[in-house]
């Protein structure tokens, strides 16, 4: 027999204010099993756990409802204070009459109460039915993943690779850097990126603890926390080892006129390459679609002038597996592609109308042009700028309805890079919002104003070309006007969106995504560098758009977690997971096929018969796959699967004490 | 192919050309075109800038006379004819509430189920093959500015294209061998009906859209629109007059450059009837 306790908590005048709270306690203590019955202001403060401790003794409770918030934010809270008192942490059972209650019948005070008990006499028919459970132990391997090589999986890997772990870099492009190494000054200091970011890279390369594959893909992951099996797919760079990054082949290699990817085809490269001088690995890759050996067969220039027999045209993709205990998603983000969203601004069509990254290449002084401003269409110098904000950001009409978070302080950056650089330039700015919250952002922003950049609050409406000009049409709806600037040069800030290939990513390892695609994290206050799947991690702008103090920030916190994470050499395991009754598997296996968590495997068990041995098969649950979403108890037919702590019987009850 | 046709205040009036080339165009590829008895006002500006419910229960009036004659599509050659059909179906289908309101008004049981196409659509729904077959002359002197104005591509929800660059017009004319350039003022407004009220903003605004068809190297401009047309055509002279030097630039409408390239004469076109001269290009139809 269960002697519950029951604790209904205010939560202020959140739960309070439209609850009648005494009269739910009153209430409760009324139910079946129940012993004792509390309420109070905060029972997740100090005091009110004290009072929970102190009831469970007193009243010799074995089993606790607490009827607060969601389980989500508390579950753990008050599980780790039943345990304080001796209790097993799984004989709590939450009843959420906040969110599911007072939040949104706040005008019905006497229904939602209604409703409170409803809540609270279904979490007691549960607990009278709660059975304690204890939480496995689960080896840790001391080694990290990250995919992706830009800022934010250099920082998390030299970090995590600094505090004694082993760290595996996984980057698809043939150079570590990621977009970061691409900009040129970075706001609100004005240090130039590559001079920042290239010394990480080198650190990253030389580390002993950190191994790096470029030109690779994940390509399968197994296991689970603590315990993942990752296949690297890493694609055939046609160059091996022997490479001592001479420059010889790709100096005499004869493909020439390729668009250079990295200057956003600005500039051109051969066919074989390195993206750009600091490339880490320094190391060129073949690129086959272009390449004269691989298109006509016959070419072998670059194989016949390496001086270390380096060109390998046999190589073929290879497939290496790492075990690792943590992984960490830094897949980082790319641009929206504009020209198939936005006629108004010509689909493309004007060369003279770029974006944000183009214009960082440009005025970069190991970009395409050495740092010079020039109009892609003849390469005059343009004297009128214009800078078009919110491309594909807060559009929900025709793209994403988020804010991209770092287009204002960049195009106040580049508009006073204009201004610096071309003497008697104009640079007129269309805005929705100037928002420049972040540590001297503001000031930077007023110093780019009082430079002489004319920010005009509205939207561009048309551009279209007028002989060798741009007439941009616009509105400035301070002043209620059209205005119409004839530009020699566009500069739109376009959205950031999850980069290319991130879904497939989520999938592979398997974690979920948020509506706009971006990584999603497991709580957007309290864990915010975890995501839903144990063990496995994000960092950076693949969670959502941010510049790069916040993404190093983040991959510095999602480091220190996964550091947490392999400092211990086990794990507790969730017992909250799926368990086989043997006796009456028949073995179907319908909750295989079922299980989004590849958990379920099939086993073979020897039985013992009057008479006879019989080997029959069963299914058998991973308790390190398993995240205990009960798909498969659903799908059982003999109801020979069961989620612990969510019980077909504890289920079960708990609907006949709602349809009371 | 048979469809129901919505003619429309200006058939008789200044789009007279737009209705005649039309109707030809249309019988001479296979598609006829069945007058709706007794048809009356789509809804147009004057009734839908005051009072949106008699703007839908005019356009519904003749929207439940083509279900009631037995035809699911209906189809207008005056573009503006086309938004308001065209607005007040997509409203009466999903609002039930605003169906019956309108039904009491009308004394019609429209059932909502008739589809609105514009003249564009139906024609580009006719196999390409079979308009080249009736193509008789060649185009190839007219380099054409196609231009759609705003009533066929917005709003959004009976848009008949993409709002910022529209191809429909420039398939179907490609289909007589003319040259349609590509130009920066497709969807620019013409001024529309500012042109009884205020006209140096129309003056304007025309001189824009024919400086730019001038720039695109063309030597006319194409719409699908009586009151682009009228706009265009009409206040060309007085761009000359307030603007400055503007290089004459005739207006047709595509049905006109169809017909000329299926070799109807320009009277049956209409295409004397245009204020701006064209005789110069209609001769250099060959």
């Amino acid at each position: 027999m269960q002697r519950i306790g029951v604790f209904i908590c205010w939560c202020g005048s959140n739960i309070g204010g439209v609850v009648d709270v005494p009269a739910v306690a009153r209430e409760a203590a009324k139910f079946h099993g129940v012993v004792y019955s509390a309420e109070y202001k905060y029972m997740c403060s100090e005091p009110g756990q004290e009072m929970i401790v102190s009831a469970i003794k007193e009243h010799r409770l074995t089993g606790v409802v607490v009827a607060s918030c969601s389980p989500a934010l508390h579950e753990l809270t008050f599980r780790k204070n039943i345990a304080r008192a001796g209790l097993n942490p799984y004989m709590l059972e939450m009843a959420n009459i906040r969110e599911q209650c007072s939040w949104v019948h706040q005008h019905e005070p006497e229904k939602a109460t209604k409703k409170a008990v409803d809540l609270v006499r279904r979490a007691v028919a549960k607990a009278r039915k709660l059975e304690p459970l204890f939480e496995s132990a689960i080896p840790v391997t001391k080694r990290a993943l990250i995919i992706g090589g830009g800022i934010a999986g250099i920082q998390a890997a030299l970090d995590i690779a600094d505090a004694g772990n082993e760290v595996v870099i996984i980057e698809r492009e043939p150079t570590i850097g990621g977009k970061m190494v691409l900009l040129d000054k970075t706001f609100p200091t004005l240090d130039c990126s590559a001079c920042i970011s290239t010394p990480k890279m080198v650190s990253a390369a030389q580390h002993p603890n950190i191994k790096i594959y470029t030109y690779a893909e994940v390509e399968e992951v197994k296991g689970y926390i603590g315990n993942f099996s990752v296949t690297i797919k890493q694609k055939a760079r046609s160059v091996n080892s022997k490479c001592t990054g001479c420059g010889t082949c790709w100096a005499k290699c004869p493909t020439k006129n390729i668009p250079n990817e990295f200057d956003m085809g600005m500039s051109t490269r051969k066919a074989i390459y390195i993206p750009f001088p600091q490339a880490v690995p320094n190391r060129p890759v073949i690129d086959r679609e272009r390449c004269r050996q691989f298109v006509k067969g016959k070419c072998g220039v670059c194989k016949k002038f390496c001086p270390t027999d380096a060109i390998d045209y046999e190589q073929g993709d290879e497939f290496v597996t790492e075990n690792v205990g943590a992984i960490l998603a830094a897949t980082g983000y790319d641009l929206i592609d504009w020209t198939k969203i936005y006629g108004e601004y010509g689909y493309g069509k004007y060369p003279d109308v770029i974006t944000g990254l183009h214009f960082e290449r440009m005025v970069n002084a190991s970009g395409p042009t050495g740092g010079k401003i020039l109009r892609p269409s003849d390469g005059e110098q343009p004297k009128t700028i214009v800078f078009i904000k919110c491309v594909g950001s807060r559009d929900e009409a025709k793209a994403r309805e988020y804010c991209s978070r770092a287009c204002c302080m960049y195009t106040a950056k580049h508009a006073h890079q204009v201004l610096e650089k071309i003497p008697g330039s104009q640079v007129v700015i269309f805005y929705i919002d100037v928002r420049c919250a972040g540590k001297a952002y503001e000031e930077f922003y007023l110093k780019t104003l009082h430079e002489g950049a004319i920010y005009t609050r509205g939207r561009v409406s048309k551009i279209y070309p007028e002989g060798d000009k741009l007439i941009v049409k616009g509105a400035d709806t301070l002043l209620g006007r059209p205005v119409e600037v004839v530009a020699d040069l566009v500069v739109l800030a376009t959205a950031m969106i999850p980069s290319a290939g991130s879904a497939d990513v989520a999938r592979t390892v398997g974690f979920t995504v948020d509506k706009d695609g971006f990584f999603q994290e497991a709580h957007p206050k309290l864990r915010p560098v975890e995501t839903n799947t144990g063990g496995v991690f994000l960092a950076g702008a693949c969670q959502g758009p941010k510049d790069i103090p916040d993404t190093v920030a983040q991959a510095s916190g999602a480091a220190a977690k996964i550091i947490g994470l392999l400092s211990h050499s086990e794990i507790a395991g969730e017992p909250t997971i799926s368990s086989v009754n043997e006796a009456i598997c028949s073995g179907c296996l319908a909750c295989q096929g079922i299980c989004p968590y590849r958990a379920i495997e099939p086993k073979e068990i020897v039985e013992r018969l009057p008479g006879k041995q019989v080997t029959r098969v069963v299914a058998s649950v991973n308790s390190g796959l398993c995240q205990g979403c009960g798909a498969c108890t659903v799908a059982c037919r003999p109801g020979a699967l069961n989620l612990k702590g969510f019980t077909n019987e504890q289920l079960l009850s708990e609907v006949d004490a709602l349809c009371q | 192919m048979k469809v129901a046709y919505y003619p429309g205040c200006e058939y008789e009036t200044n789009a007279k050309d737009y209705e005649a080339s039309a109707k030809i165009v249309c019988k001479n590829i296979g598609v006829d075109l069945v007058e709706i008895p007794d048809w009356s006002c789509c809804g147009s500006t004057a009734a839908h800038s005051t009072d949106h419910l008699l703007a839908v229960s005019l356009a519904a009036r003749n929207l439940a006379l083509v279900e009631k004659i037995g035809f699911d599509t209906v189809t207008a050659s005056c573009s503006a004819c086309y938004q308001r059909l065209a607005l007040a179906q997509a409203e009466l289908a999903q609002d039930k509430k605003l169906l019956e309101q309108v039904n009491e008004i009308t004394g019609y049981d429209y059932k909502a189920t008739v589809k609105v196409s514009s003249i564009l659509e139906i024609i580009a729904g006719v196999d390409e093959e079979n308009i080249k077959a009736k193509v008789t002359k060649s185009m190839e002197n007219f380099r054409i500015a196609p231009y759609y104005g705003c009533l066929l591509v917005r709003p959004s929800k009976v848009k008949i294209d993409d709002p910022e660059n529209p191809t429909i017009m420039d398939r179907i004319l490609q289909t007589t061998g003319a040259q349609v350039v590509d130009w920066s003022h497709k969807t620019e407004c013409c001024g529309a009906s500012l042109s009884v009220s205020n006209n140096d903003i129309v003056t304007a605004m025309v001189s824009r859209i024919i400086k730019a068809a001038n720039a695109a190297d063309a030597n006319c401009i194409v719409t699908a629109c009586a009151l682009c047309h009228l706009n265009l055509d009409y206040y060309q002279s007085f761009v000359t007059q307030t603007k400055g030097a503007l290089k004459e630039t005739p207006i047709f409408y595509f049905t006109q450059i169809l017909g000329l390239a299926m070799g109807f004469s320009k009277k049956e076109m209409g295409v004397e009837y245009n204020i701006t001269d064209t005789a110069e290009l209609v001769k250099k139809v060959v």
